[in-house]
């Protein structure tokens, strides 16, 4: 296994009001799979991801994340488009987690540099995020996460903020580098067809208090792509399946 | 109808010829109000609409210049002057920099020290001057510290200001990618709060101008500020005009250079 988690519990506690955000999470992934957390907002799935990526600490329960032995970070995780500092360069960005962890120069040169050409960002290097569409700042926040090499990603609704021609444009080019690397990878989205298109697993939470109530498993043979998703039957069953269950999560929440 | 025959681009070349023009005319808008009060104050000083002996027309104030710079005597005082306000505007800036850094990074620093500043802030550092004098002397340190004090609180504010309204999720990337205080200090702190520094850094500026022409009227024998004082004292109105164009000049010469210097250090704006 490379995640375990166990009765992972957290509460929000501020002046004499809760909130329990996840109750009694348990939860293993594979090495090497890619897993969807799919839910409406406020569910807590981001918490969960905070709290995986070690910023925010679980209230009760535990989690552990395999170390392979190598030298390699335990996480990284791939913010939303706001998380590409706007005061580095493209470059800085992408190499800001191998500068933190002071590896020798030709080692982040080289990884940097491989990683800007895979996500086609070479070209803008030298550019700061301001000069960037929000796509190219997306594949910066990519590029950065991959550099890292780390145990495992955690993506937190990345092409939440795109348009969608740039979204699958962006989903495609992410199985295309995970495939290569073969990352496990932990991947938030309150978007249907992303989760189908994605995951191998996907997993739906309920809210208040944050539960993981039906895991999907998705056998559709990769590579896949949107077009494929949309016209395959056992998809657009599972395509059903999880909205009905979404829309039942938040006409619940309402009453 | 006949507008169907037009050629479009001829149009929006015409649309753009009168933009280029009416952005000609602002620029000379914004060159053509000191020359109008220049020109006004002349002809009320010469036509004696107003007492010449008050305000002197700007030609013989342009004289008295040069007269003055012949003689030398004035560059040794705007030497003076500057090099105090350089002296003193470092003095205060570095400090404030590195105290307003740690006070917005570390809440417990921030805690500790804000009653102070805001308690010693609304103090004008000129009313502190006599204490400066006592426990400075008369000598240059101590116009060099009353700068200083006058320009720290603007920066330290905006210093704190600035790192604690950086985007969180700048934080928590660093946080995620296993940044140390010092890459913190680095790499997200200052440069995150620079562009509201460097605003608290003009403030000061100014502050710095209005503070070495008072505290060099109230106790030294040099300087700018010392030039408007005797001027004034001795009837000398020309020679304090000067004075007081040279405050003027230096003033909007610093907010040039600043201006400059933002665009330089702040290139990802």
């Amino acid at each position: 296994m490379k995640i375990t988690i166990d009765e992972l519990t957290k509460v929000f506690y501020k002046k004499g009001q809760s909130l329990t955000a996840l109750e009694g999470i348990d939860l293993n992934i594979q090495d090497g799979e890619f897993v969807c957390l799919l839910g409406p907002s406020g569910c807590g799935k981001t918490t969960l991801l905070r709290i995986l990526a070690g910023l925010e600490k679980p209230s009760t329960g535990s989690f552990e994340i395999a170390a392979s032995g190598k030298e390699r970070p335990l996480q990284s995780m791939v913010f939303q488009e706001r998380g590409v500092i706007p005061w580095l360069t493209v470059k800085e960005n992408v190499a800001f987690g191998l500068k933190m962890r002071h590896l020798p120069k030709s080692v982040v040169q080289e990884r940097t540099a491989f990683y800007l050409e895979k996500v086609g960002l070479d070209k803008f290097a030298r550019l700061y995020p301001k000069e960037l569409s929000g796509g190219m700042k997306q594949r910066v926040s990519i590029a950065r996460a991959f550099a890292n090499d780390p145990e495992i990603l955690l993506m937190d609704e990345p092409f939440a903020a795109l348009d969608e021609q740039n979204k699958f444009i962006l989903q495609e080019e992410l199985l295309s580098i995970w495939e290569e690397t073969k990352k496990t990878v932990l991947f938030i989205t309150h978007s249907i067809d992303e989760a189908l298109l994605l995951s191998d697993r996907i997993l739906l939470m309920s809210s208040q208090p944050g539960r993981i109530t039906e895991e999907i498993k998705i056998e559709m043979p990769r590579p896949r792509t949107m077009e494929e998703v949309r016209a395959d039957q056992t998809m657009t069953e599972h395509f059903v399946k999880i909205r009905s269950h979404l829309d039942s999560e938040v006409q619940g929440s309402r009453t | 109808m006949k507008d169907q025959y037009r050629d479009p681009f001829a149009v929006e070349q015409e649309e753009w010829k009168k933009r280029q023009w009416k952005n000609r005319w602002k620029q000379l808008l914004t060159f053509s109000s000191p020359i109008f009060i220049l020109v006004l104050w002349e002809f009320l000083s010469r036509t004696g609409l107003v007492d010449a002996r008050f305000f002197p027309p700007p030609t013989e104030i342009v004289g008295t210049f040069i007269a003055m710079s012949a003689s030398g005597e004035l560059f040794h005082h705007i030497g003076i002057s500057l090099f105090r306000i350089f002296s003193g505007f470092l003095l205060g800036v570095i400090p404030a920099v590195i105290i307003g850094l740690f006070m917005g990074l570390y809440s417990p620093i921030r805690h500790f020290l804000s009653p102070l500043i805001m308690a010693l802030m609304p103090i004008p550092t000129l009313a502190l001057l006599p204490i400066i004098l006592i426990i400075f002397g008369v000598g240059e340190v101590s116009k060099i510290v009353t700068i200083a004090g006058s320009v720290f609180f603007p920066v330290v504010i905006n210093t704190v200001a600035g790192v604690v309204n950086i985007d969180r999720i700048y934080l928590d990337v660093a946080n995620n990618y296993g940044a140390n205080s010092k890459h913190f200090f680095f790499k997200i702190a200052l440069p995150g709060a620079l562009p509201v520094m460097i605003e608290g850094i003009q403030m000061g500026q100014a502050i710095a101008l209005l503070t070495i022409v008072a505290a060099e009227m109230m106790g030294a024998n040099s300087g700018i500020g010392y030039l408007i004082w005797t001027s004034y004292n001795a009837f000398l109105l020309k020679e304090m005009f000067v004075g007081l164009v040279l405050i003027s000049f230096f003033g909007y010469l610093f907010s040039l250079i600043l201006r400059g210097l933002q665009t330089k250090l702040l290139p990802w704006r």
